[in-house]
């Protein structure tokens, strides 16, 4: 929808570009960990401790235990990736399951399951989840799992919503009179049709789960020390912002930076998948 | 319009009913016994099954679910474990810090959303509107836990121009200044998201509205563009507005939890942080089902003010 001719879609093209560096740049960094000359996350070095960043042996300077922030970041994207991903399968697969039964099938259970969905939706989603987190007791795991239950109304009520427009369409139509069978007409007509939403709908997903996630951490419901997480790091360097103010502020800056390659990369996904808002 | 109102009214407590059971539900189920955490570790199992009978906690869960929410309505939350004190004073005092920051974010974000989302539709593609896309993917991407920290860095240690924790100066004498140099770096952390959201909803909505017969049919007629944006696509924009609004509304207070955090601010969120690392439940109970209630009411007043817009919702 934004300004028409090729100079704007030509843009749009780098951006997209930039996302996908970035996210590659991210997912590289954190698989080849191990392999990386980095040294040991949670190598404490109490005589190296609040090091700056280019300090030699420190590229990135040291917390407040002395251990490398370089390779605490690089070990710290492996948590954010995997709670990302992992929380936005969990809300979509669940999520993906209700929409569809729901949408198909209608009746009773629609309504029930909408009544459901109405009721987490009344709840601010940051809320529910502390809510969760209380409920389960903080820890990384729990706070994904809040992250993605608080997410699946949102899949729910997207997928139910395009397989109502699904349902009523000829083809399927089609399908129903030759004598289809109501789990085929799901598998084989319906299901493609949805894939693209919902594909859509997890590139922009996946920026606020990674966000989220980091935040709970950050208060301290999420990952709990001394994991090398972006969230707990960050909450640990808040103590030392007088003195070593980039203890705090390379972990941010990670997640924005990750959280933006995914956003750009979002945009572009749904430019290229859902033809209607170009 | 009569009719409309009182059904949107009974759905509204209907979700509240539901919201305090969900509530009430989530922390019965969670591990740890509050007859164990009131009575400490050295407790005798004689104690405890006295404490729990006293408690009710002996009862079936409904049973005890209406106690609970009986009491609630008349405004008993319980007492908190931690504090040794009502739980709903304490909510309250801590609601009303919640309040003003979520009202300085507000006064930030809304009206500089809108005003940047006009500008940037009125002109698709411009400098202006390419610049307002920047900052609204910027706004979203940017932890607010990061912002803020980022601020107090630059603003509080470095430059030494605002406080950068706390709501006064403890040496303070409590006055509105004071409470508005506290006010700066929160509110602006917390309106960024709003900011972008509100700037790109604007922008869409008001390309959607200008692309239609009668904004053409006012430019034929040879009305000035200011005028044809200002006045006749913008009136049409409110009902996306006043959804947004009201949605943004619910996300400040919920969402400042993580700023409340990082600038110490003594609001609902930070004070609920602090219960749910304590497992005080009373307090972690009452937090939520103060700040849900007030966004199923925010929500309600939405819907209605959605009516007043536009008169043909009222027929729904």
């Amino acid at each position: 929808m934004s300004s028409p001719g090729t100079e704007a879609a030509r843009r749009r093209g780098r951006w997209r570009a930039a996302g996908l560096v970035i996210v590659l740049a991210v997912v590289a960094a954190a698989a080849l960990a191990p392999a990386l000359p980095l040294a040991d996350p949670n190598r404490t070095q109490p005589s190296r401790r609040l090091a700056t960043p280019l300090t030699p042996g420190y590229p990135l300077g040291s917390d407040h235990l002395g251990r490398d922030l370089l390779s605490r970041v690089i070990w710290g994207a492996r948590v954010s990736l995997v709670v990302g991903v992992l929380a936005t399968l969990l809300a979509m697969l669940a999520g993906t399951a209700v929409g569809l039964v729901t949408g198909f099938y209608g009746g009773l259970t629609d309504n029930l399951a909408m009544r459901g969905i109405d009721l987490i939706m009344a709840f601010p989603y940051i809320l529910l989840a502390m809510l969760l987190v209380a409920a389960l007791g903080p820890g990384l795991v729990n706070a994904m799992i809040a992250v993605a239950v608080v997410n699946v109304s949102f899949y729910a009520r997207g997928v139910r919503a395009a397989v109502l427009l699904l349902r009523e369409q000829e083809f399927v139509e089609a399908a129903r009179a030759i004598g289809s069978t109501e789990g085929r007409i799901l598998r084989r007509h319906i299901l493609p049709g949805i894939v693209g939403p919902i594909l859509v709908f997890v590139s922009m997903n996946i920026g606020v789960m990674i966000t989220e996630s980091a935040g709970l951490s950050f208060i301290g419901l999420g990952a709990q020390p001394p994991t090398a997480d972006w969230g707990t790091m960050l909450a640990d360097g808040r103590q030392f912002i007088t003195v070593a103010a980039h203890v705090a502020a390379i972990p941010g800056l990670a997640i924005f930076l990750l959280v933006l390659g995914c956003n750009l990369l979002g945009d572009g996904l749904r430019d290229a998948l859902d033809p209607r808002l170009r | 319009m009569r009719r409309y109102l009182a059904h949107r009214l009974l759905s509204a407590l209907f979700v509240l009913a539901g919201v305090s059971f969900v509530v009430f539900l989530a922390l019965h189920l969670a591990p740890g016994d509050p007859a164990q955490i009131l009575l400490g570790p050295m407790a005798t199992p004689a104690e405890l099954t006295t404490l729990r009978g006293q408690l009710g906690l002996d009862r079936p869960v409904l049973v005890q679910y209406g106690r609970w929410a009986s009491r609630a309505a008349h405004g008993d939350l319980g007492r908190s474990i931690m504090l040794r004190r009502p739980v709903l004073p304490e909510l309250w005092r801590r609601f009303q810090a919640t309040l003003v920051l979520a009202t300085g974010a507000l006064l930030l974000a809304f009206p500089l959303g809108v005003l940047l989302g006009v500008l940037s539709a009125a002109r698709p593609g411009s400098r202006l509107d390419r610049l307002s896309q920047v900052i609204a993917l910027v706004g979203i991407s940017m932890p607010a836990f990061w912002v803020g920290l980022l601020l107090i860095i630059g603003f509080s240690v470095r430059l030494g121009w605002l406080p950068g924790t706390g709501m006064y100066s403890p040496a303070g004498d409590g006055g509105a200044r004071d409470l508005l140099a506290h006010l700066i770096l929160p509110a602006v952390t917390l309106a960024l998201v709003p900011l972008a959201i509100v700037s790109r909803l604007t922008r869409a909505s008001m390309l959607e509205v200008i692309a239609q017969d009668y904004v053409r049919t006012a430019r034929a007629k040879g009305a000035s563009e200011p005028r044809v944006i200002g006045w006749h696509a913008f009136r049409n924009t409110l009902v996306a507005l006043v959804t947004v609004l009201g949605l943004e509304i619910g996300y400040l207070l919920a969402g400042a939890v993580y700023v409340e955090t990082v600038f110490a601010w003594p609001g609902i969120g930070f004070m609920m942080v602090n219960a749910i690392l304590t497992r005080d439940f009373p307090l972690v109970q009452g937090g939520v089902l103060l700040i849900a209630s007030v966004y199923v009411a925010i929500n309600l007043a939405t819907d209605l003010l959605y009516a007043v817009v536009d008169p043909r919702v009222r027929h729904v």
